[in-house]
């Protein structure tokens, strides 16, 4: 699991491309969710967000693309503060994927990988190219791109998804929980071309899961979330080795859940 | 056989009063989804606009049909004629199953779509006529059916002020207590409702998301 992980970027220095300043968030009736989040993601690293269900990942995620508006603090992308940013032109710069993928049911595979492209205005022929390209990329056979997304495998519409996110070739991904209504062996597969397709690319990868398997896997970093709060921030290898308890407390919970899967015959 | 030979020999003014029908229940349908399409758009994206806009629909749907005739009888430009009458009328019927299910269409859009939809950047706009709209299409189809069929039975009611269609053999065969007559305009109507059903359920079907 460790011996394909990706390696860790080039020597050269780290530069920031998203970053939280004392970020507060708070439902609409007024409860916070967020306080005081701290966060600073570097270009080209896949950082993790890692917690249990409602430890405000999704959150943290959508306040990126300003899907979530912060109450207090700064979201800054690029050196700009979200909140001065024309919020099209941000979100058109981010590639954004959702568990529910949420494919446009009545486009083909290739009018949904197109969309973005067709309205900012390419010409058609760099549009087929690009589609084409994308198709081959995130290993879907081409002959699937005039098929209707209720027509796929949930592995296929994923890859979908996110040929989708990358169509504009944005610098930034956002991926939130993308394996996590696939089978085993499928989310093993596309965690295997992820971090392939990652050493190529070199997004810059917010990724959010509860699964401490793949966060190990895939992450460069891993930022433990709990109760709306970040509580650590660490490499892969030095979070299996901390002593804090309230990680501990998190490796166990999921090692005993998947004992038991074990030993129910589920992996 | 008797019924038959009164159709026949009546058929230049069956077709006639059917077309008119036909003409009173189709342009305040196409008025009426106009104006009622854009209303549930409008109370779908802003939930203020939801309540006043389908609870004005809905109690103009509690009016009875010939009050409301009446009520609208007077108004200057409207009474001159009959028929202008009656298309407001039908219009007014025809709004709420249209308004309804425009807003019923867009709001049950999958939420995941129109999240991936914002997620990439779409505007308002984009997603409202890329995504939403044509996602809703289906049921708004529906809403618009109903609305037909309900007003090919209404629009028989205008012949009581005058404005024509089929419901004039009726009211005429009411009068004379005349079973053909009453048949004349109720055998054209039913299948003018039962043909806008058929057709329009075809294309609701075709139009639904798989
Ligand atoms: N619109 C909302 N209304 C009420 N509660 C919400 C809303 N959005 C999120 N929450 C709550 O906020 C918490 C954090 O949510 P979320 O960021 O989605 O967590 P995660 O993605 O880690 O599961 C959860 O307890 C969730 O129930
Ligand atoms: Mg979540």
């Amino acid at each position: 699991m460790i011996a394909d992980r990706k390696p860790m970027e080039g020597a050269g220095i780290a530069e920031l491309v998203i970053e939280f300043r004392d970020v507060q968030y708070r439902l609409p009736n007024g409860t916070p969710l967020l306080s005081g989040l701290n966060l600073q993601i570097n270009g080209g690293e896949t950082l993790v967000l890692l917690g249990r269900s409602g430890s405000g990942k999704t959150t943290t995620l959508k306040l990126i693309n300003r899907l979530l508006v912060p109450a207090g603090g700064d979201v800054r992308v690029n050196g700009s503060s979200t909140a001065a940013m024309d919020v099209i032109a941000l979100r058109r710069s981010i590639g954004y994927v959702i568990q529910d993928v949420g494919l446009f049911p009545h486009f083909t595979v290739e009018r949904n990988v197109a969309l973005l492209p067709r309205i900012e205005g390419w010409p058609s022929e760099k549009i087929q190219n690009r589609i084409a390209e994308l198709l081959q990329l995130v290993g879907l056979e081409k002959g699937l791109g005039s098929r209707y997304p209720h027509e796929l495998s949930g592995g296929q519409r994923q890859r979908v998804g996110v040929a989708r996110a990358l169509a504009a070739d944005p610098a930034i991904l956002l991926m939130d929980e993308p394996f996590g209504a696939l089978d085993a062996i499928t989310r093993d597969e596309l965690q295997r071309e992820f971090l392939a397709l990652q050493q190529r690319l070199h997004k810059t990868v917010v990724f959010v899961t509860h699964d401490l398997r793949e966060a190990l896997r895939l992450g460069s970093r891993i930022a433990l979330m709990e109760a709306g709060r970040l509580i650590a921030l660490l490499s892969p290898d030095e979070f299996l080795r901390s002593n804090d308890a309230r990680i501990a407390a998190y490796v166990e919970a999921f090692a005993g859940g998947c004992d038991l899967l074990a030993s129910r015959g589920g992996r | 056989m008797n019924l038959l030979h009164f159709f026949s020999e009546n058929r230049q003014q069956i077709l006639e009063l059917t077309l008119e029908h036909l003409w009173l229940v189709g342009i305040s349908t196409l008025l009426a989804a106009c104006i009622g399409i854009p209303l549930g758009i409008l109370s779908a994206r802003w939930p203020a606009w939801n309540k006043p806009v389908l609870g004005t629909a809905n109690i103009i749907q509690t009016i009875p049909s010939l009050a409301l005739f009446g009520f609208l009888l007077p108004v200057p430009w409207l009474g001159d004629r009959a028929d202008r009458l009656a298309i407001l009328a039908l219009t007014l019927y025809a709004l709420l199953p249209i308004i309804r299910n425009t807003y019923t269409g867009i709001r049950g859009v999958d939420p995941a779509v129109v999240e991936a939809g914002r997620g990439m950047g779409l505007t308002a706009n984009q997603l409202l006529f890329q995504v939403e709209l044509p996602l809703a299409s289906s049921v708004i189809v529906s809403g618009i059916r109903i609305a037909v069929v309900i007003s090919v039975g209404l629009a028989t009611i205008a012949a009581a002020i005058g404005a024509g269609g089929l419901g004039e053999f009726i009211f005429r065969g009411l009068a004379m207590v005349s079973n053909q007559l009453i048949l004349a305009g109720a055998i054209p109507a039913a299948v003018l409702a039962l043909a806008a059903d058929f057709a329009l359920g075809w294309l609701e079907r075709r139009l639904r998301p798989r």
